[in-house]
């Protein structure tokens, strides 16, 4: 899922200077399972936003803001609600909050900020282990992801940095190559540790991505 | 090649680092080269180490050389993609400069720019392999050069880096794509130093030992805290905390560990001096180098 943590309110204030009358919309799917975007943190919103002298005029719970047919479909039934705001506010990723700008007239603002692919361990506990890197490598490396949980990306082995197992960037993160070679151990493969791995081909997730 | 001749040569090489300045004003750090120059084999020229933003390691190892000395130039990966990194590679190659120090590099995000993007886009086994193509004659995507560059290839290895296996594993890729000599981090004690020359007697390459002069209590404890697996023995702490110069203490206490070094049928050593620059000389006097 796509983990979101939600702006500094200051920030949100600043983005609505002008603006009276605020439609927040938030995310049935990745949003509220962070707790950013759910129905409870829009109701929170609405309330700091009345008590900062706003007027929200409506909320409105989105399943999937990202399914941009859906989304247009929404907001084209709410279309009184969307005219009578002057701003909106989504409390969701990017691709949510892109998706409902590309269907209304009025200016959106983003309520979070997008932090990365997150695998959820219990709640509220979030781990980044894939950076969607076009080119999965998981089999070379005994199931573990270097590109992602290392923080420099690499491929052949940990760098100087890691003390007893700890990584130079992060003392409190286990070093991920530990783990990789760990898996060795047990028996299982992981060729990149053995090999000259080849530099990675940054060619196929030339951004923005695309299939159709 | 002057310095793989030297390594042929010599029982005990003597490489030094010096930090480029940050600015434009190369007078003090050439000052510095100029009153060890001749006593030492070489200098490595760091590459923004730390992540901290100073001159290129190229411009000065390029000034080093035209003073006449032996620069050996690091390059990391930390800033510069595929293609800046064969670039900077083909232009150190015609500006003369015949020795490179290949490493991974410090995360940007503890450096002094810790915003910056960190690059990375390739590891430095991968740079290695690659020097060796262009030294072949081609690019890395094979495309033919006009002229290839030549160079004694250098690595870096952390002795403390835990655990040490995975260490060895990525020597010996470095081994196989083309590095021919190895500079450590520092050495504090000789029993870690022992124990490190028992772990790689079966490695068939030339290591230089690091070598780095204690200033004060605060850096053993950093030190104790952030890089070593074998913390710096109290009593050198107690050493350094009673002495009345612990700068000259430090000093003295890194020339007994080089005496002791050349007991030990090492390659030689690479002084970091961290700070200690203007020191260098009394080092390099009581080490009797």
């Amino acid at each position: 899922m796509i983990v979101t943590k939600q702006k500094p309110f200051e920030e949100i204030l600043r983005y609505t200077e002008g603006e009276k009358c605020i439609y927040i919309i938030g995310c049935g799917e990745c949003s509220t399972q962070c707790h950013t975007g759910g129905e409870e943190d829009i109701k929170d919103m609405k309330e700091r936003l009345e008590g900062a002298g706003k007027e929200v005029v409506a909320t409105t719970l989105i399943q999937a803001p990202c399914q941009e047919l859906d989304t247009e479909r929404i907001l084209r039934k709410n279309k009184e609600l969307v005219t009578s705001s002057e701003g909106i506010l989504v409390l969701a990723c990017g691709a949510g909050v892109q998706a409902v700008s590309e269907a209304v007239d009025r200016p959106v603002h983003p309520g979070c900020n997008s932090m990365f692919l997150g695998n959820i361990r219990r709640r509220m506990h979030f781990y980044e282990k894939c950076s969607m890197c076009g080119e999965c490598v998981l089999n070379d490396y005994g199931g573990i992801c270097p590109v992602t949980r290392c923080p420099k990306g690499l491929l052949n082995g940990p760098c100087g940095g890691i003390i007893n197992g700890k990584c130079e960037v992060d003392s409190e993160k286990v070093c991920v190559w530990g783990l990789i070679y760990e898996r060795m151990e047990e028996g299982i493969k992981a060729d990149g540790l053995m090999r000259i791995y080849s530099p990675k081909n940054y060619g196929v997730c030339v951004r923005p991505g695309k299939i159709e | 090649m002057k310095l793989r001749d030297t390594f042929n040569k010599k029982d005990f090489v003597v490489t030094v680092e010096i930090p480029p300045p940050r600015g434009t004003n190369v007078r003090d750090a050439l000052a510095i080269a100029e009153k060890i120059g001749d006593r030492i084999d070489a200098i490595n020229v760091t590459d923004n180490q730390r992540g901290i933003m100073r001159m290129s390691s190229l411009a000065f190892s390029h000034l080093l050389k035209e003073s006449g000395h032996e620069p050996i130039m690091q390059i990391t990966c930390r800033d510069r993609n595929r293609l800046a990194l064969q670039s900077d590679v083909l232009g150190a190659a015609a500006l003369s400069i015949e020795n490179l120090c290949v490493m991974t590099g410090d995360h940007p995000s503890l450096g002094d720019h810790p915003d910056a993007k960190a690059v990375f886009d390739l590891d430095s086994v991968q740079l290695i392999d690659i020097i060796s193509r262009l030294q072949r004659g081609e690019s890395m995507i094979g495309k033919r050069l006009n002229g290839s560059p030549e160079f004694f290839l250098g690595g870096v290895l952390n002795p403390f880096a835990a655990p040490f296996e995975l260490q060895l594993m990525k020597l010996r890729k470095k081994i196989e794509a083309g590095t021919e000599f190895f500079q450590t981090q520092p050495f504090f004690d000789i029993e870690s130093l022992k124990e490190f020359l028992d772990r790689v007697k079966d490695i068939n390459t030339k290591i230089l030992i690091g070598v780095t002069p204690l200033r004060s209590a605060k850096m053993i404890h950093f030190l104790n805290e952030k890089v070593l697996t074998r913390p710096i023995p109290d009593n050198i702490i107690s050493k350094l905390e009673s002495a009345d110069d612990p700068v000259r203490e430090g000093i003295e206490l890194a020339s007994e560990f080089v005496h002791r070094t050349k007991d030990m049928m090492v390659d030689g050593i690479h002084i970091m001096p961290i700070g200690s620059e203007a020191h260098l000389p009394l080092l390099l006097d009581l080490a009797g180098l």
